[in-house]
């Protein structure tokens, strides 16, 4: 049955792929620094506003090496980048590495739970609503999983603290701030809406492409074969058709994982959840350059690394696509 | 049936020998769909609201009516919002702006991505890979930060906003727009245009293109679903160039606190919100479903 690895094929296509993944990488840095920093006008100023003194501005300034050439001060931010040393935040006047290192705790563990939550969720509705094909339960799901991905988080969450928080039942918390210092696992129930809403804006679109990817598999003829066969309609849908079903669903993962990256500021800020997301919506209205750009590369990182391992996985589980190689 | 994710539309090759279908038969045979037809009904009553909204609100947007939060009644119909202003008047002005920074937005994104896109599949050589990689700096962006960090830097104006939205709309639908116009590129015809002299931008355009608009009309009214929600959550997270602007995102921000008591006043907005981005939603499923149905009855002749 097994097909024979060729792990040269296969460790060449990672090295590729890890290659390609840091031009990338080196690219969004030379985008989050052309927007934060080499933009026409004066930063310190958009920092400050119009009323701040000359010396003020001459300080700040000295601060974020403007005084530098262009391209030496992109080389200063990315060796800092590089090093660990984000430089320190305008508003919060620490570390922005010491601010956002609880943070991302924080959000970290919101993800996770969401991601634990929508994954296997999603993969089950996805799965049951192809082998029902046209049936009762994958109409209901499709065309309610149709609705529930074209609504924005905030709506979802706003909704969500409607129905479960305030005006209908009172069941829990509407805030969900993490007291300074102590861990989101101490309080379960500050999770349950936060991650509610982000298993809600991501599980129908992985539900429908696993839907998707299910329904061709199960239309092939190696599926009728296991069928005729007369394995028992459960090994059919294990063995035969899931493993081959998910090649795609990794991708879709992965980009659903980077799609809660971006989503967590919104939802955060919702619930008032001590996250890097909304620290970054702080750092906007803050005008907190250096928190913002250390943010923008976190997230961007985060995207590259995500479709780095979906493809290496893609790769993994599907060996028709080594012949490629 | 083919789900509506324009990603996978575009990995649905075209069948060979078929000439293309053209946009408008496409979008008629789609409204044989009863969700096509709900999408158009219920995106039409939104743009309505937002056309015609201003001009027969009961109260200026920001005039005092009644009391901060004062529950339906006399005058105000879903009562006062946080500043005692008209609720159901906020609302009617209140998606004009929304909705045509939306649209300019994907508009602009749409055009930029099917000339990248269509250029990148055409060229077939290092141009390809340039400019694919390009995209996947920008798609590194969730759209939001983009927008945000935009906001940050320039501050929230609306052309801001707008050009934000647009440049990260732009790489996803490129790729739409290269992989469809990939299988395309091999066929006979387009030896054939290139044989005859016909110029490139008219390869691109006149043989091209119509065989790529089946997915892109699906991936264009997915953006425009994404565009509407990142707008209005935008307004949400504070950022508008105006406190007190009516705006649906804005108002459901500036009344939630006051849920228990006074829902309308975030709820109307929601409503909007929910019914505009489902209506939108549900026309790209309406398409992607009819144009699925077109490819599969082609693949069985």
């Amino acid at each position: 049955m097994r097909a024979r690895f060729r792990w040269g094929g296969v460790s060449r296509f990672i090295v590729r792929r890890l290659l390609l993944g840091l031009i990338v990488l080196f690219m969004v840095s030379l985008v989050v620094f052309a927007a934060t920093q080499a933009l026409p006008g004066d930063p310190a100023r958009a920092i400050l506003g119009r009323s701040a003194t000359p010396a003020a501005l001459a300080a700040l300034r000295r601060h974020l090496h403007l005084n530098q050439a262009v391209f030496s001060q992109y080389w200063t931010w990315l060796t800092g980048l590089l090093r660990g040393k984000l430089g320190t935040s305008i508003a919060a006047q620490v570390p922005v590495t010491t601010l956002l290192a609880p943070k991302l705790v924080n959000s970290a563990v919101l993800v996770a739970v969401s991601a634990v939550v929508s994954i296997p969720l999603s993969i089950a509705i996805g799965s049951w609503a192809a082998l029902k094909r046209d049936k009762i339960f994958d109409t209901l799901s499709s065309n309610l999983l149709l609705v529930l991905a074209a609504l924005p988080e905030f709506v979802v969450a706003v909704v969500l603290v409607l129905l479960l928080a305030t005006t209908v039942f009172q069941v829990l918390p509407a805030i969900s701030t993490i007291p300074p210092g102590s861990r989101p696992w101490n309080f379960p129930s500050y999770l349950v809406l936060p991650a509610l809403t982000l298993v809600i804006a991501v599980a129908p679109y992985v539900a429908r492409i696993v839907r998707a990817s299910m329904i061709e598999v199960l239309e092939s003829d190696y599926v009728e074969m296991a069928r005729l066969k007369g394995l028992p309609e459960r090994t059919v849908m294990l063995r035969h058709a899931l493993p081959n079903a998910l090649g795609p669903v990794f991708q879709v993962i992965a980009l659903n994982l980077a799609y809660l990256a971006g989503g967590i500021v919104v939802v955060e800020y919702v619930f008032n959840y001590g996250g890097i997301g909304s620290a970054m919506q702080e750092a906007v209205i803050n005008h907190d350059l250096p928190v913002v750009q250390a943010l923008a590369m976190l997230i961007a990182a985060v995207y590259v690394v995500l479709n780095l391992l979906a493809d290496v996985a893609t790769i993994t589980v599907t060996p028709r696509l080594r012949t490629r190689l | 049936m083919i789900p509506a994710a324009g990603a996978d539309m575009a990995a649905e090759a075209v069948p060979l020998d078929a000439p293309p279908v053209r946009a408008t038969s496409l979008l008629r045979r789609s409204l044989r769909l009863w969700r096509t037809r709900i999408g158009i009904a219920l995106v039409g009553l939104l743009v309505l609201i937002a056309i015609v909204g201003p001009f027969i609100a009961p109260h200026g947007s920001s005039a005092f009516v009644a009391a901060p939060f004062s529950p339906p009644g006399k005058g105000a119909v879903f009562g006062t919002d946080h500043l005692g202003q008209d609720v159901l008047s906020r609302l009617l002005d209140g998606g004009r702006s929304i909705l045509l920074m939306a649209l300019i937005a994907t508009a602009a994104g749409l055009i930029a991505g099917v000339v990248i896109g269509l250029v990148a599949a055409y060229a077939r050589n290092a141009l390809d890979d340039v400019l694919m990689r390009g995209m996947d700096v920008i798609m590194a962006f969730p759209q939001i930060m983009l927008a945000l960090v935009a906001a940050a830097v320039v501050g929230p104006h609306p052309w801001v906003i707008i050009v934000a939205i647009a440049l990260t709309t732009v790489p996803r639908i490129a790729r739409v727009a290269r992989g469809a116009a990939l299988p395309v590129v091999e066929r006979d015809f387009i030896a054939c245009s290139e044989a005859m002299g016909v110029p490139r931008w008219r390869i691109l355009f006149g043989d091209l293109l119509p065989n790529t608009l089946g997915p892109l009309m699906v991936e264009a009214s997915l953006r425009m679903t994404y565009s509407i929600g990142v707008i209005a959550a935008l307004a949400f997270l504070g950022l508008s160039t105006n406190p007190n602007d009516p705006n649906w995102g804005l108002m459901i921000q500036d009344n939630r606190t006051a849920l228990a008591f006074q829902p309308w006043g975030a709820v109307m907005p929601i409503i909007a919100i929910a019914l505009l981005t489902m209506g939108t939603g549900l026309i790209g499923d309406g398409i992607a479903r009819t144009a699925a149905g077109i490819d599969r009855s082609r693949g069985a002749e």
